[in-house]
């Protein structure tokens, strides 16, 4: 690690971002060429121009939309965690600490257990109740935090707390009174995973994501400058209330997406950001793109992981998010701690 | 030779119904054409169990982690849990036939199945000797062999005439019968009305102690102890997984019924009591007698 001129740095960020993005055009190709049905590699364009057969519906209509699906899912969850890590200027911030996923999850196991939730409109009205879920939560804790001199991030935290123990409740209780089949149902949603991600699901879904996508993306400037703190920020000519709301607004979009294409798949949007701090620097304007790379990189990887490795039954994809980015994390916090302590 | 061409004739016509697609009405009411038997994934233990007991366990390539019996399955790949599947782990068996329960899960890989052209047949799930004789017709018909489901449910019967035989015979005072669902010395839950294993205690003849519990529930010692049962009916892996007899009396409220100062518990194979099969009759013959014929400790196997 050069602590050198600030050229060097920037040199370093584009190096970086450069590598994700190849590295994600590998997984990419990977993780649609590799799977538990054997197909040749060398093979598959012959296969995709002849247009039919066995092959083809594996290739096109099971693997094609798993591997976009988990990009797009680890790329919101990245991006949005790295948003709000920014606005809450706290490293440990998960974007399940503004309600999203807990309200996702109450919105799904609702709709299983209260709902005649079992049965063909599990496919669709499922991720649906769950995004509704997740929004709703945040647009609460939002009004919670309102305060006479605006919204109050402090108060924003310590009631997405509260409201995480108070729906963790309620998930509690519905699992109580839930039938097997029910129980069933609510163990593959909150367990996460990307088995599930079909055509369908994943078209409905794009264009919450790619809004998502918008509104963080813009936030890189204000977020620099509120590294200095919310009245320097000010000062500076940021509009701290429209940052807070597109900030909320989009990772609740975000989030929710991910959470309705693929349930509870956590970890990612945590150490996604802090890698790539890791690896390239803390500037924003490149942080957000590149966490969002890597959170894609890491799913994609993961997802491929999953389910080649104890082919033809599949490892829950949470397990392997976990053995990848833990030890990895780890080995460059490490590195950092002994670089920060040398100098 | 008129008789030779006659044979010739037949077996001609034999191989001709022998290749024609079967056709089955699923439990989901679908009307499915099964073209080829030659590689079947079973998706759930009861199944399995049937296709070998119809004679077509050597067509089954593939299983899920519930199929254990007959013990050859164990050699075949496993797809995983079946309420966790995916679909391209299926089809890289490349199987002509899937057979699950009509409560797989996620349910998009049945569609996704179809869509690549595997013949895919749900069977019904419900814990009731009605139950396991539609299981067996529509895995029977699934795979061409309507007649031996037929035996199959015929033996089923049987077995039932004989466990009444068996009750009328000793007919005595009913035993309170309590079902624990066993995973682990901290997770224990009571079962009552609607799981499969009290289903075959009640078809044995006893009575389900535990009143007012749907399914499973978490286990509380006062509840265990109010429901004063004569007889504790465990899954033998769930008695394994609190450390054999001694473990199980050690659960509070277990030693102050009735079952844990006799020391009369019952432990059976899984599959065997907990899923209404072919075997259905004689698992709750063997708990009857288990339960009333026999004193203390008894293990039943399949």
């Amino acid at each position: 690690m050069t602590r050198g001129l600030p050229l060097g740095r920037f040199r370093r960020y584009r190096l970086v971002l450069l590598g994700l993005v190849l590295l994600l055009a590998l997984a990419l190709l990977l993780g649609a060429a590799l799977g538990a049905y054997p197909i040749p590699p060398f093979s598959i364009p012959g296969i995709l121009l002849k247009g039919e057969g066995v092959e083809y519906q594996v290739l096109t209509a099971l693997r094609l939309p798993r591997v976009l699906g988990s990009a797009l899912v680890g790329a919101l969850l990245a991006l949005s965690g790295a948003v709000l890590q920014g606005l809450f200027r706290n490293p440990l911030v998960d974007p399940g600490l503004i309600g999203v996923s807990s309200g996702a999850a109450l919105g799904a196991a609702i709709f299983i257990v209260v709902l005649p939730g079992a049965g063909a409109l599990e496919v669709y009205a499922l991720p649906l109740f769950a995004f509704l879920g997740g929004l709703l939560a945040t647009h609460l804790l939002w009004r919670l935090a309102q305060t006479p001199w605006g919204v109050q991030v402090s108060v924003l935290l310590l009631s997405g707390i509260a409201l995480n123990a108070l729906v963790g409740a309620g998930i509690g209780l519905l699992t109580f009174v839930a039938s097997e089949q029910e129980l069933r149902s609510l163990t593959f949603w909150t367990l996460g995973g990307f088995s599930a991600i079909t055509w369908h699901l994943l078209l409905a879904g794009l264009p919450f994501g790619l809004l998502a996508f918008l509104l963080l993306l813009h936030l890189a400037r204000p977020l620099n400058a509120l590294v200095l703190g919310e009245r320097e920020a000010f000062h500076l000519g940021v509009d701290l209330e429209a940052l807070k709301r597109r900030a909320v607004a989009g990772a609740a979009l975000g989030v929710g997406v991910a959470v309705a294409l693929a349930g509870g798949v956590g970890f990612l949007g945590l150490v996604a950001p802090h890698l790539f701090r890791l690896l390239a620097g803390p500037d924003h304007r490149y942080l957000l793109p590149g966490a969002a790379l890597l959170g894609a990189v890491l799913a994609v990887t993961a997802d491929l992981l999953a389910r080649t490795l104890a082919a033809p039954a599949e490892i829950p994809v949470g397990v392997v998010t976990a053995c990848l980015g833990g030890p990895f994390f780890l080995y460059l916090v490490l590195r950092y701690k002994r670089e920060v302590f040398r100098a | 030779m008129r008789g030779r061409s006659g044979v010739a004739f037949m077996a001609v016509l034999s191989l001709l119904a022998w290749a024609q697609p079967y056709r089955v009405v699923d439990a989901s009411g679908k009307a499915v054409e099964v073209r080829s038997i030659e590689r079947i994934v079973s998706l759930d233990g009861i199944t399995t169990e049937i296709l070998f007991a119809l004679g077509v366990g050597d067509k089954v390539v593939g299983r899920d982690d519930s199929s254990y019996y007959p013990p050859q399955v164990l050699r075949l790949p496993s797809v995983g849990y079946q309420f966790r599947l995916s679909a391209e782990g299926i089809l890289s068996l490349k199987p002509t036939l899937v057979i699950g329960r009509e409560d797989v899960r996620p349910p998009q890989v049945v569609d996704q199945l179809r869509q690549a052209g595997v013949a895919v047949v749900l069977v019904p799930a419900e814990p009731s000797v009605e139950g396991a004789k539609r299981k067996i017709r529509v895995v029977a018909e699934a795979v061409g062999q309507a007649a031996r489901g037929d035996a199959l449910v015929r033996a089923l019967e049987r077995d039932l005439l004989a466990l009444r035989a068996f009750q009328a015979q000793h007919a005595s005072r009913k035993l309170r019968a309590l079902f624990l669902y066993l995973r682990g010395p901290g997770t224990t839950f009571v079962c009552g009305e609607g799981s499969t294993p009290v289903g075959v205690m009640e078809l044995a003849g006893l009575e389900n102690a535990a009143k007012g519990i749907r399914e499973c529930q978490p286990m509380t010692a006062e509840s265990v102890v109010a429901a004063r049962p004569d007889v504790l009916v465990v899954f033998k892996r769930g008695l394994e997984s609190v450390g054999g007899l001694e473990g199980l009396l050690k659960l509070p409220g277990v030693a102050q019924t009735p079952a844990g100062q006799n020391r009369r518990v019952v432990a059976m194979d899984d599959l065997y009591l907990g899923s209404f099969g072919p075997r259905a009759g004689r698992a709750a013959l063997d708990l009857f007698r288990a339960a009333y014929l026999m004193d203390g400790f008894v293990e039943v196997g399949p």
